[in-house]
């Protein structure tokens, strides 16, 4: 039950921050605050208390019996560290707004909390039919988000991004009604419901076809290059929560999937396409990253060096180990946080200048010195600096990796490099330097210091202690390594 | 013919559709009075609804040799007379505010569901033909009711020449199938059918050319040029009468006419039907992004679903009726709640039909502007709406029956389709321009506003809860 309530409490909560502007801005910032608190002590009090087991916590009810749809909803260690990511960032969202959005605040505030919930959906649900919706309610408010408070170009950008999600997101579907018939001929039964529907037999060339499908809808929300073009759009245009929740969430879904729903289902057929997919993932770090050093615009530069990041997820999910996938779910976590906070500092700099050029920028080291500490933190995180999250989340991937492809593993780590490169662009573009802009800039404010304070501690954390979370993700990763070694070597013994 | 064993139950609801009529009528000669024969239309569909509701069963009864009253007609007949009693009650307000005689709209609305209504149930060409033709007559007349708007004028005599040309088409098409099988009837051509696995040739023109007759009355391309001009000078209730309820008629009609006569072991038909599905779904799209007219966008919008729905037909099979009903309710509930925002939108001068008439609606209008939201998004096919349940149906269908490019293309041509949609939303959205000297200025009746905001709480009750519905679809075409 408690799972239905983290997605209804951020749907009323939505519904009532919109209500509740029309006395006052203040309220609906105040709900919506509240709300996304509310889920994330949840969410924390779960965790505090989490067994070893692989599901935490079920739910099910009968929704459209006549295809076997079902409200069915499951919490295991890799969704409750989304959800935490979730409503942690989403709480940073709404504080990071707090000056920024003066228009139609309601509306902003039911769009910020309906996308969080969509998100929510999408880590929780075990129905395919249901996961499809959940993809799909969580694109309409951002497509406002991005359309109705962006910068300039918003609704070229808000365009892009909704085709993009929604073309893939539809062959999504077919695949999905593809595996609901194959399911369906093989034993009779027609349902949506991802226990059953796992190890499903099917022929190698239908197997492809149908990952084929769920690839693209992933492969395009995660993004891989070359489908990655709406994410520079969307990302530097959106509003900052919108660029923070873009990019620290709705990245995560399209990994997510993969590991939840391409892998398990399509054993067979994913292995053989792994090569293939380390290779683009490898593309997108390199790819990425020199993308990312080119780019004038400050948000632009931090949504390249989101596909950069990206890479390694997409790299050690298919590394097909079990160091790997940590990585990847480590990397998933910690570049939320961290790309999370690049955008709160570039909308910070933003809401000062009116600018997202770094090159009118320059020296604010001295004007804002807690500024300038904050963005070092997050610069050297970004480029994988031991202490802080991401050098664990890189360090396990490439470990993993490289048992499966040494090539690409050494591509991948020149990739690091790259990043050395880009983050330090930022931090010398845009903090040391001649003096510009000097006048408008001030350093933090005391809710500004209040984003960025949990956001340092959850870095340095995951940097120091990975043990709590890698705990966490691990008798999910176990499980589905073994169930798949399992069906693998049954369809081995088959054929022989 | 004989009469006497008619189960006056089954039958009930055409007459009482002949009767409302021609109490409309009287109630004219006796005094003009535009609240008078509203509330008079209105009450009347809406006690043929109600009866339907209590009465109506899934039994098959045959009333020979003309119609035959089974459950996929009665289920369709309902929604017939329900989306008719939305049109009507959405017409009040609309001709209130204009100054032409407003009584007689109401005597055509009520024939123009009567026709509709004998086509869902007909099983001979005969009252295939009187069905059609009581339709069509009345929507000529429908079409051009606006007199002193040249549009509107033009519009009606569009219709009527192209509509009476297609008539003639189907008629010889009839008239040729009848040489070949010697039979009106459909189960009597579908016996002359069976025994002919391979098409004659009088056979195969006169399926020809009844294709080119329903295929106009569809409004499907290569059949559809009429259509974009005949919504646009139409009024807008009009409109959204001939989107739905029209079309939805003669759905029925092929789904009956094509299931009786096993239609499909043809392939030369099923290739035809195809061809003309993947022409609607990708002319119907991409048409309508070119589009800056609301009305026009939505016409082109209607070619592209009956392309979609054309793909359920061709899956056929028990999973291709129900998704052929269920997108049927959908796509009348959305259609008539878009045309009913243009219409609630429009006022004295012309119809909300600019796509800048739209700019910023939702901090002006924000209920009326959610509800046309959410009938966009359900057009669109997105979730939380009944479209998107009915896009699944039809989707897996065509799955269902391995229909790959046909589905392919469906959902590549929505995708195309997203893209308008959008854009009058985030017009809407928009921040509002000054006072423009087009601007509208509609007088806003309650009346209007409540059944829109019906209109849309069922497409999303629907849409988040659609086992309701699927379950009665399913009792009603068992």
């Amino acid at each position: 039950m408690i799972l239905v309530t983290f997605i209804s409490v951020l749907m009323i909560g939505g519904i009532m921050a919109w209500v509740a502007a029309s006395w006052s801005n203040l309220a609906s910032r105040w709900i919506s605050l509240i709300t996304l608190l509310i889920d994330f002590i949840l969410a924390i009090s779960i965790w505090m208390n989490n067994a070893s087991t692989p599901w935490i916590e079920k739910f099910y009810a009968p929704w459209i019996p006549n295809f076997g749809i079902n409200f069915s909803l499951a919490l295991d260690g890799l969704s409750l560290l989304m959800l935490l990511l979730t409503f942690f960032l989403g709480i940073l969202g709404v504080l990071i707004s707090w000056n920024e959005i003066q228009y139609r605040v309601g509306f902003f505030h039911f769009n910020l909390l309906w996308v969080l919930a969509g998100i929510s959906g999408v880590f929780l649900t075990m129905d395919l039919f249901l996961f499809y919706f959940f993809w799909e309610v969580m694109l309409i408010p951002m497509y406002f988000l991005i359309g109705i408070w962006g910068h300039e170009n918003k609704r070229y950008a808000a365009f892009k991004f909704f085709i993009f999600t929604q073309a893939s997101g539809l062959l999504m579907l077919l695949a999905i009604l593809g595996l609901y018939f194959v399911h369906k001929n093989n034993s009779g039964v027609g349902t949506f419901d991802y226990f059953q529907l796992l190890g499903t037999q099917m022929s190698l060339s239908t197997s492809r076809w149908l990952m084929f499908g769920f690839l693209a809808a992933f492969i395009v929300k995660l993004p891989v290059v070359p489908f990655h073009t709406w994410l520079p759009d969307a990302h530097s245009q959106a509003p900052t929560a919108g660029s923070l929740i873009l990019a620290g969430l709705l990245l995560k879904t399209g990994a997510y999937g993969l590991i939840r729903f391409v892998l398990p289902l399509f054993p067979e057929a994913s292995a053989e396409f792994a090569p293939w997919a380390m290779l683009l993932g490898v593309v997108g770090i390199l790819y990425g990253a020199s993308l990312s050093f080119a780019q004038t615009d400050l948000k632009r530069l931090i949504a390249y060096t989101s596909v950069s990041h990206m890479g390694f997820v997409i790299l050690g999910v298919f590394a097909f180990n079990s160091l790997a996938m940590q990585g990847a779910v480590m990397q998933m976590i910690t570049h939320g946080i961290t790309s999370g906070a690049l955008f709160a500092i570039a909308g910070i700099l933003y809401e000062r200048i009116h600018t997202r050029d770094i090159n009118a920028m320059g020296g604010f080291w001295v004007k804002a010195p807690f500024m300038g500490v904050t963005t070092l933190i997050f610069v050297l995180a970004s480029l994988g600096l031991p202490v802080l999250g991401n050098f664990i989340a890189e360090f396990l991937t490439l470990i993993g990796s490289w048992q499966a492809n040494q090539t690409l593993t050494i591509l991948a780590t020149t990739g690091i490099v790259a990043a050395t490169a880009y983050s330090l662009r930022i931090m010398q573009k845009v903090f040391l330097g001649k003096t510009l802009n000097e006048k408008t800039m001030t350093d933090l404010s005391l809710r500004e210091k209040l984003v960025f304070v949990p956001l340092i501690a959850a870095i340095i954390w995951l940097g120091l202690f990975p043990q709590k979370v890698l705990n966490t993700t691990k008798p999910m990763i176990d499980k589905s390594f073994k169930t798949e070694q399992t069906t693998l070597n049954q369809k081995d013994n088959g054929i022989q | 013919m004989e009469f006497s064993n008619i189960n006056i139950i089954d039958v009930l609801p055409g007459l009482f559709l002949v009767v409302a009529s021609v109490l409309a009528m009287i109630s004219i000669a006796i005094k003009r009075n535009h609240i008078f024969i509203f509330v008079v239309t209105s009450t009347s569909l809406m006690g043929v609804f109600l009866f339907l509701i209590l009465y109506a069963s899934n039994h098959e009864f045959n009333v020979e040799p003309l119609f035959v009253i089974d459950g996929f007609g009665t289920f369709v007949t309902g929604l017939i007379v329900m989306s008719a009693l939305a049109v009507s009650l959405l017409s009040y307000a609309y001709f209130e505010q204009r100054e032409e005689r407003k009584e007689e709209y109401y005597i055509l609305l009520l024939l123009a569901t009567l026709g509709s209504d004998i086509l869902v149930i007909s099983k001979h060409f005969v009252s295939l033909f009187l069905g059609l033709e009581i339709l069509s007559i009345s929507l000529y007349a429908m079409v051009a009711y606006l007199r002193k708007r040249n549009k509107s004028d033009e519009a009606g005599l569009k219709y009527l020449i192209l509509a009476a040309f297609s008539s003639a088409f189907l008629l010889f098409g009839m008239a040729l199938v009848y040489s070949a099988s010697g039979s009106m009837d459909f189960t009597g051509i579908a016996k002359y059918v069976s025994a002919n696995p391979t098409l004659p040739l009088p056979m195969f023109a006169g399926m020809c050319l009844m294709v080119v007759g329903i295929g106009f009355k569809l409004g499907v391309v290569p059949f559809h040029m009429w259509a974009p001009d005949v919504y646009e000078g139409a009024p807008a209730p009009v409109a959204a009468f001939i989107a739905s309820i029209s079309k939805g008629g003669m759905v029925v009609l092929l789904v009956r006419f094509f299931d009786t006569i096993n239609g499909f072991q043809y392939p030369v038909l099923v290739l035809a039907f195809a061809c003309i599905a993947v022409a609607s779904m990708i002319a119907g799209n991409v048409l309508a992004i070119q589009q800056t007219n609301v009305k026009r966008i939505l016409a082109y919008s209607s070619i592209a679903h009956m392309g979609y729905i054309l793909v359920a037909f061709l899956a056929g099979g028990e999973l291709g009726e129900e998704a052929v009903s269920f997108y049927l309710v959908a796509y009348f509930l959305t259609n008539i709640g878009a045309f009913g925002v243009v219409a609630i939108l429009s006022d004295q001068d012309r119809d909300a039909e600019r796509l800048e008439d739209y700019q910023g609606l939702f901090w002006r209008h924000p209920k009326i502007a959610a509800v046309f939201t959410a009938m966009l998004l359900s057009l669109a096919g997105i979730p939380l709406t009944a479209g998107f349940l009915g896009k699944f149906y039809l989707i897996t269908s065509g799955v269902h029956a391995q229909l790959w490019w046909l589905v392919i293309v469906l959902v590549a041509s929505s995708v195309i389709g997203l893209y308008y949609y959008i854009r009058i939303i985030a017009m809407m959205f928009e921040k509002a321009e000054g006072s423009d000297e087009l601007a509208l200025h509609p007088r806003l009746y309650l009346i209007n506003l409540i059944t829109l905001l019906v209109l849309c709480a069922l497409i999303i009750y629907y849409g988040i809860y659609p086992q309701g519905l699927i379950e009665q679809i399913h009792n009603f075409l068992q």
